[in-house]
This record gives C-alpha cells, sequence and structure tokens, in this order.
C-alpha cells in the first residue's frame, strides 16, 4: 500500500486510567482510515495500546509516537520516571511490578513488553535507571 | 453458535446490545487480566472477565471483539455501558463465578480461543 506520510504524538499522563487508551484507539482509527491491512493494525494497536498503558502505570509520563511512511509503521514512546533495573527480567512474560491500584484494574499480567516485542517486525527497548525509558517499534507494510 | 445461545446457557442478563444476538460465536477466553487477553487471543473470541471497568471495553475495542460476558453478577458503570454500545458490543451478566460461566459455555459446546504463543520449558517465549 502507499500510505501518504502522517506523524502524530500523544501526551500520556501518569496514573491517568480515565483516559488510558485513548491514544492507541486513535492511532487504531486512523490506520484503519488509511487502509492499513487488519492483520498489520492489530499487530500495532495492541503494541501502542501496551506502550501507552506502560506509561500510565509505570513511567511518571511521556509521549507515545506514531509515523507512516510508505513502507512502515513506527511506534516510539520516551517517559520520564524510574527506568528499569533489569530489562531482561522486565522483557520476560509473567514479570511485572505493577502495584496493587493496577493490577486491580487489571493490569500486571507482566506481558506487555514481550507482546510488544511479538507483535513488531523491530523492537528495541532503552532505559536509564532514574531517568527514563525509550522504546521504538517498527511494523513493515505489505 | 451465536451470542443469543450464550445467554440462554448462562441465563444471563443483556446489558447492551440485544438487537445484537444473532452474531455467531467462535471461542471464548476467560482472564481479569487484560494484556494476557492481548498477549494470548488473536482471533474474534467472546471475553468473559470479572473486571467491569473500560480497560475491558478499551481492549474489546483493540481487538475488535464482539462480545463481553461479566461474570459473578458483576454489574459496569453507565461509562462502561456508554463505551461498549458506542462499539456496538454485546454486553451481558452472568450470575456464576467465572469457573462455572465457563464450565456451563463448555458443557453448551463453547471451545477456548487457540493460544497463539510459543510455548518452551520456560514459559511463554517473546
Ligand atoms: N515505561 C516504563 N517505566 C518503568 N518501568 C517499566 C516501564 N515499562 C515497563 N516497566 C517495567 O517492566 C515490567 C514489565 O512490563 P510489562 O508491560 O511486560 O508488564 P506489566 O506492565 O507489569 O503488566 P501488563 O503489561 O501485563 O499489564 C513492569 O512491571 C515494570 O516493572
Ligand atoms: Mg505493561
Amino acid at each position: 500500500m502507499s500510505a501518504p506520510a502522517l506523524q502524530k504524538t500523544y501526551q500520556v499522563q501518569h496514573r491517568d486510567f480515565g483516559t488510558a487508551g485513548e491514544a492507541s484507539a486513535d492511532i487504531k482509527r486512523m490506520l484503519r482510515q488509511l487502509g492499513v491491512q487488519s492483520d498489520i493494525l492489530r499487530r500495532v494497536s495492541v503494541a501502542a495500546y501496551e506502550a501507552e498503558l506502560n506509561l500510565v502505570i509505570h513511567s511518571l509520563g511521556g509521549q507515545l509516537s506514531l509515523e507512516v511512511d510508505t513502507h512502515h509503521i513506527q511506534l516510539s514512546t520516551s517517559d520520564t520516571g524510574p527506568g528499569i533495573a533489569d530489562l531482561e527480567a522486565a522483557m520476560r512474560a509473567g514479570f511485572s511490578t505493577a502495584d496493587d491500584e493496577a493490577r486491580g484494574m487489571g493490569f500486571g499480567a507482566g506481558m506487555g513488553l514481550p507482546n510488544m516485542k511479538r507483535n513488531a517486525d523491530a523492537f528495541d527497548i532503552q532505559s536509564t535507571l532514574g531517568q527514563g525509558t525509550q522504546i521504538a517499534m517498527t511494523f513493515n507494510l505489505s | 453458535m451465536t451470542i443469543r445461545d450464550l445467554a440462554d446457557i448462562l441465563g444471563a442478563k443483556v446489558l447492551v446490545g440485544a438487537d445484537r444476538m444473532d452474531q455467531p460465536v467462535i471461542s471464548a477466553c476467560c482472564s481479569d487480566l487484560m494484556s494476557d487477553v492481548l498477549a494470548f487471543v488473536t482471533e474474534k473470541t467472546v471475553l468473559l472477565t470479572g473486571l467491569t471497568n473500560m480497560h475491558v471495553i478499551r481492549t474489546a475495542e483493540i481487538l475488535d471483539l464482539k462480545c463481553i460476558i461479566f461474570a459473578r453478577g458483576k454489574m459496569p458503570g453507565e461509562d462502561v455501558l456508554q463505551g461498549a454500545e458506542e462499539l456496538h458490543l454485546v454486553v451481558m451478566m452472568a450470575p456464576h463465578t467465572m469457573f462455572t460461566c465457563a464450565g456451563m459455555l463448555y458443557e453448551g459446546g463453547l471451545r477456548g480461543a487457540a493460544m497463539d504463543w510459543k510455548l518452551s520449558s520456560h514459559g511463554a517465549d517473546a
């Protein structure tokens, strides 16, 4: 498909469970309008949602960005926050430090990061303790 | 099977989408952790859950799910019902625990959604 260039950045607030997920829903609606095929649409939406929710739950706030060109969809996050002490552990299915508030709301399966990695065609995570975390994901079109 | 069959089996109360009950049902999954649903489910399945907040509706939107069944007679808030209506979902409330709901549906012939995840001896691998 030949999608027009598109760039959009969403601010994501710490612990704002009321609006959590709205950026991802918006991303999904936009990509669907662009005609992105359903399998890719699902993978991008799931990854965006998990990334957005991690910003809400684990960071002190940050941004989620979407970029679309002819061949790729890029999702990236950048946050300020505690960072991740042990990235290898954090990437493991089932690993979670979600607190009781987050668990009570249905988070904390420890599946967000591994699921992002699985759904993206390329996945990169960088984190600095006490500063923040950045994630870059690429999805190939066609 | 249709969504209506599930309601009949469970004796569930339909809260949203009473006019959309004739859609076919392929499979079901149940969890209170939405990231598990987002990770393990790839088909348009029915979601059975005890969680009643907006996170459930947003998960349904991300995965294009059509039907949510709230177990344990839990009544979701107005915001959840309205969100479900906007997405044209069917939402119902069943007066049993999740285990019993799942058992009743299984006995009625419904099966679990395929689990699409590589498993190794260490558990689920990314
Ligand atoms: N942006 C972030 N800032 C700080 N820590 C993070 C961030 N994202 C993830 N983490 C850490 O990595 C762990 C694993 O994240 P992951 O998304 O896989 O699971 P979770 O968010 O705990 O639960 P789930 O996503 O299943 O609801 C988190 O529990 C948290 O400790
Ligand atoms: Mg997460």
